[in-house]
């Protein structure tokens, strides 16, 4: 997993407007991985990237054989933006996952995918995620995103 | 050569690979990425992509080239190679990954071999012209100009 971006310092319980928000973004692309990383960045996002629906849940401390403690990782998410198609854990049953968490079950998930079907873009809304980004994405999708991080 | 001419040669350059259908709108967005903290962005992302592209080329060329073709393989690879040259706004390479993925529904060896060809075609071409684009770019930066961008 590459991890590239650095822990946030702890708040107190009252969230920060100082702090610029976490995302975790999810994607087995790597030329997507490095894409969305600058983008978010640009927008004044700290990020952290993972390179499959596992190394994402492993870093929220959420896969099964870990304890179901705070990580301190995954506590400090404010968003997590996955792919859709992606081998082992699809986006789908990586937003399943932290929907059924106690801990991660409020963190939006925005999907990703290149591909526009309304079937699945409805599976992913009726799951719970807070919004499907067609790719390729622009520098207006994470726009549009950070308008949403904002309300967090 | 001068810095200006240098400019305008890169500008026209850029130009001719967007007229050609080479690049697309993708390709600027990763340009309005680029910054000072973050000068050799798309450098670094194109190259990503050429590493990345070479081995699914390879990949392919073993999967159509089986006894027994599994076109769910094949067509797992295509649309891998399909995202990434969408991502970096390589339009042919795209479309001709496009034109494979509907050979693999028909479950069409032949085509697909045919297809797989065209796309090998359509990535060396965009490769060369890309390097040559960054070389312009080199040049540019060595002369003491900055790079300018498309509008």
């Amino acid at each position: 997993m590459d991890v590239s971006a650095s822990f946030s310092v702890s708040t107190d319980g009252n969230g920060s407007k100082q702090e610029p928000p976490h995302v975790l973004a999810v994607d087995d692309s790597l030329v997507d991985r490095k894409i969305v990383e600058k983008l978010l960045k640009t927008f004044s996002c700290k990020v952290t990237t993972a390179e499959s629906g596992m190394r994402a849940l492993e870093y929220l401390g959420l896969r099964d054989d870990q304890e179901n403690t705070l990580s301190s990782n995954g506590s400090k998410v404010n968003m997590i933006i996955t792919d859709y198609c992606m081998p082992g854990m699809t986006g789908y049953e990586l937003l399943k996952k932290v929907k059924e968490s106690s801990l991660f079950k409020e963190v939006p998930v925005v999907i990703m995918s290149s591909e526009n079907i309304p079937t699945r873009i409805n599976k992913c809304l009726e799951e719970g995620a807070e919004m499907f980004m067609l790719k390729p994405l622009k520098q207006s999708d994470m726009k549009k995103l950070r308008g949403q991080l904002l309300k967090c | 050569m001068e810095v200006g001419q240098l400019q305008r040669r890169f500008l026209e350059y850029t130009a001719s690979l967007f007229n050609q259908g080479l690049l697309d709108g993708q390709f600027q967005q990763l340009q309005q990425l680029q910054d000072e903290s973050n000068p050799d962005f798309v450098v670094e992302v194109v190259s990503l992509f050429f590493e990345d592209s070479e081995k699914l080329l390879h990949d392919l060329t073993i999967a159509i080239g089986q006894q027994t073709v599994d076109f769910k393989k094949v067509d797992a690879y295509v649309h891998q190679f399909k995202g990434s040259s969408s991502s970096i706004g390589a339009q042919r390479v795209r479309n001709a990954c496009i034109a494979i993925r509907s050979f693999c529904e028909e479950q069409n060896v032949e085509a697909c071999m045919r297809c797989l060809l065209q796309l090998k075609q359509e990535y060396s071409l965009v490769k060369d012209k890309l390097q040559d684009l960054f070389r312009l770019e080199q040049q540019i930066v060595e002369a003491g100009g900055a790079v300018p961008m498309l509008e």
